[in-house]
């Protein structure tokens, strides 16, 4: 079935919202009423229909927009976008994968056409028929990664696997929760997450690096991440930060609703074929507070998720101005009854 | 000593002669000539043949310390006014290095990193670089927003000296850059930034 596509913005007067359909396959991310780190890492495999896992690349109505908004930052920052010169093989195992999962989910949007390394690539929804020499990057616009990741939701990594250890060598990133990939490129595993609070003392990061040194191929991985975000802002860049750190401080109980978005961020995890490198995905959901109460069963977990979370993430996450009013706002949907178990509306 | 546990920060595991290298390239600023010269019994007739010294005699004491490494003697000594001189002259060494060149850096953090990203651009493994932290504590630190460097900053938060936003300075740490990261202290509520404190002497 086409995807009705919508115009929409993530600045200025920041039309986006969901669909109602939308906000049903949104990827809640809280399987209980609490919230801390873990290695919570499951296999990326196929989901029910109706689900952002119905397949392995989500594309959903926010795609022109989000591509869209993602041109607009590099035309003002072209360094969201960096590669260094030992990635061109991983960059072209990329430009694969992405072309082979949207057109495998979404044929009716996108077409793939190989013959022998001569491949055309149609994207109807960008309006983009492409023919080009695969492995030959004189013959695409772009680098092959920028190229495929103009087209692609989310934000992409990839990352080098030598020494015993991941190397970000490569990335796209315009719709980041405040991290810069300009600033963190060439850094290891242990380096970028440098300053994550709680997570290196449990072992998290020592766990989850030995699991993906052993990533096969074949056999993506995922996980969740989540955090907030003040207006359906995607590119909360700390390069940024000027434009958008004030509106944190404009958040009212009158306003709760509009303004306060739920971020989500599902992240897989593929072995690359030709590289051995990995390719990171950081896929972004974004809901506003009116949105999320829609189903009751979010409505009563967030704000006891939000109530129980330790001061260091509050503060990490930057949800120090709001999280009061927020919670406040979200308790009157909260009659107090248990929840169900897992993530998905009753 | 640095502050301990931040993860992106190099470790500085201070200097040792590397008794087999075939040529030892010594790069020192200001204080830095005291990690070569508290273990000048190491260098021995042979290693001396073999070494070169750059040295800069800046640093957070301002003392030369020109006349004690020269009497090392060393096959090459070089005094630079500047740590820009003292980097180019450095280039020009590591170009012309033969295999089983050692180079070793000893300074201030943002002396280190700046010379460790000559090395790299030459081709050096990081890992095989022999650094030790001299000097006062002072940071090299980018801004984020601008990406302007402001060197030698002891107070955070400090004004930016490219675009003047106040800054905090992170303990986060890019060996690529030789910089830590500085984040606008007061986005959220601007004309909210606290005094700066003094964090790095
Ligand atoms: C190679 C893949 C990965 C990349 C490129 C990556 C990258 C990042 C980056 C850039 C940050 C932001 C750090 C900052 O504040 O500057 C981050 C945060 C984080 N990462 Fe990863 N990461 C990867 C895999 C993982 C895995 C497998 C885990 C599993 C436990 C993990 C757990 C976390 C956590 C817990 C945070 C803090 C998030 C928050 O509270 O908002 N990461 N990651």
């Amino acid at each position: 079935m086409a995807i009705a596509f919508k115009q929409e913005t993530f600045r200025d007067d920041f039309s986006y919202r969901n669909s109602p359909e939308n906000i049903r396959r949104f990827p809640f991310p809280f399987d209980r009423d609490e919230y801390m780190y873990s290695v919570n890492m499951e296999p990326h495999v196929k989901g029910q229909k109706g689900t952002v896992f119905e397949s392995l690349i989500d594309v959903d109505e926010h795609y022109i927009a989000e591509m869209h908004d993602r041109a607009l930052v590099l035309k003002e920052d072209p360094l969201r976008y960096q590669a260094l010169p030992h990635m061109m093989t991983a960059q072209w195992d990329t430009l694969e994968l992405l072309m082979e999962e949207q057109a495998a989910g979404y044929p009716e949007h996108f077409t793939l056409i190989r013959n022998g390394d001569q491949w055309r690539w149609i994207n109807r929804p960008l309006g983009i028929d492409d023919t080009f020499t695969f492995g030959d990057r004189a013959t695409l616009p772009y680098e092959p990664l920028e190229y495929i990741t103009r087209q692609a939701q989310g934000d992409f990594c990839i990352v080098d696997q030598r020494d015993g250890n991941l190397w970000m060598d490569a990335g796209m990133v315009t719709t980041q929760a405040d991290w810069s990939l300009d600033f963190d490129i060439g850094m290891n595993f242990m380096e970028w997450h440098g300053p994550v609070p709680l997570a290196h003392q449990m072992g998290v990061f020592e766990r989850a690096l030995k699991f993906l040194l052993n990533l096969q191929q074949g056999k993506p991985t995922r996980r969740f991440n989540w955090t907030m975000t003040i207006n359906p802002r995607l590119d909360t860049s700390p390069e940024n930060y000027p434009k958008w750190g004030p509106d944190r401080a404009t958040v009212t109980p009158e306003n709760v609703g509009d303004k306060v978005h739920l971020r989500v961020e599902v992240q897989t995890l593929w072995r690359l074929p030709r590289s051995n490198a990995i390719l990171f995905v950081i896929r972004c959901y974004l809901m506003n507070m009116n949105e999320l109460v829609t189903v009751p069963k979010w409505a009563r977990r967030f704000p006891r998720v939000l109530r129980t979370l330790p001061p260091e993430l509050i503060d990490y996450k930057g949800l120090t101005r709001y999280r009061e009013t927020t919670m406040d706002w979200l308790s009157k949907y909260d009659d107090g009854a248990p929840t169900s178990p897992g993530t998905f509306p009753d | 000593m640095l502050v301990e546990g931040i993860k992106s920060r190099p470790v500085y595991r201070g200097l040792t002669i590397q008794p087999r290298a075939r040529r030892h390239i010594f790069a020192l600023e200001g204080e830095g000539a005291h990690a070569l010269l508290d273990r000048k019994t190491e260098l021995d007739e042979t290693a001396r043949s073999r070494s070169e010294i750059l040295y800069l005699g800046r640093g957070s004491q301002g003392k030369g310390h020109d006349e004690a490494l020269r009497k090392l003697g060393a096959d090459m000594f070089f005094t630079a006014p500047t740590i820009a001189t003292l980097l180019f002259r450095l280039k020009g060494t590591l170009a012309t290095a033969h295999m089983g060149t050692r180079l070793y850096i000893a300074g201030t953090e943002g002396f280190i990193g700046q010379a460790m990203i000559v090395a790299l651009d030459n081709g050096m493994d990081h890992a095989s670089i022999i650094t030790e932290h001299r000097g006062s504590l002072a940071r090299r630190v980018q801004c984020v927003h601008c990406k302007g460097i402001t060197e030698d900053v002891t107070h955070s938060p400090f004004a930016c000296s490219h675009c003047s936003l106040p800054l905090l300075v992170r303990d986060h740490y890019s060996r690529r850059l030789g910089a830590f990261q500085g984040v606008n202290v007061d986005a959220e509520e601007p004309g909210s930034a606290p005094d700066p404190e003094e964090l790095f002497l």
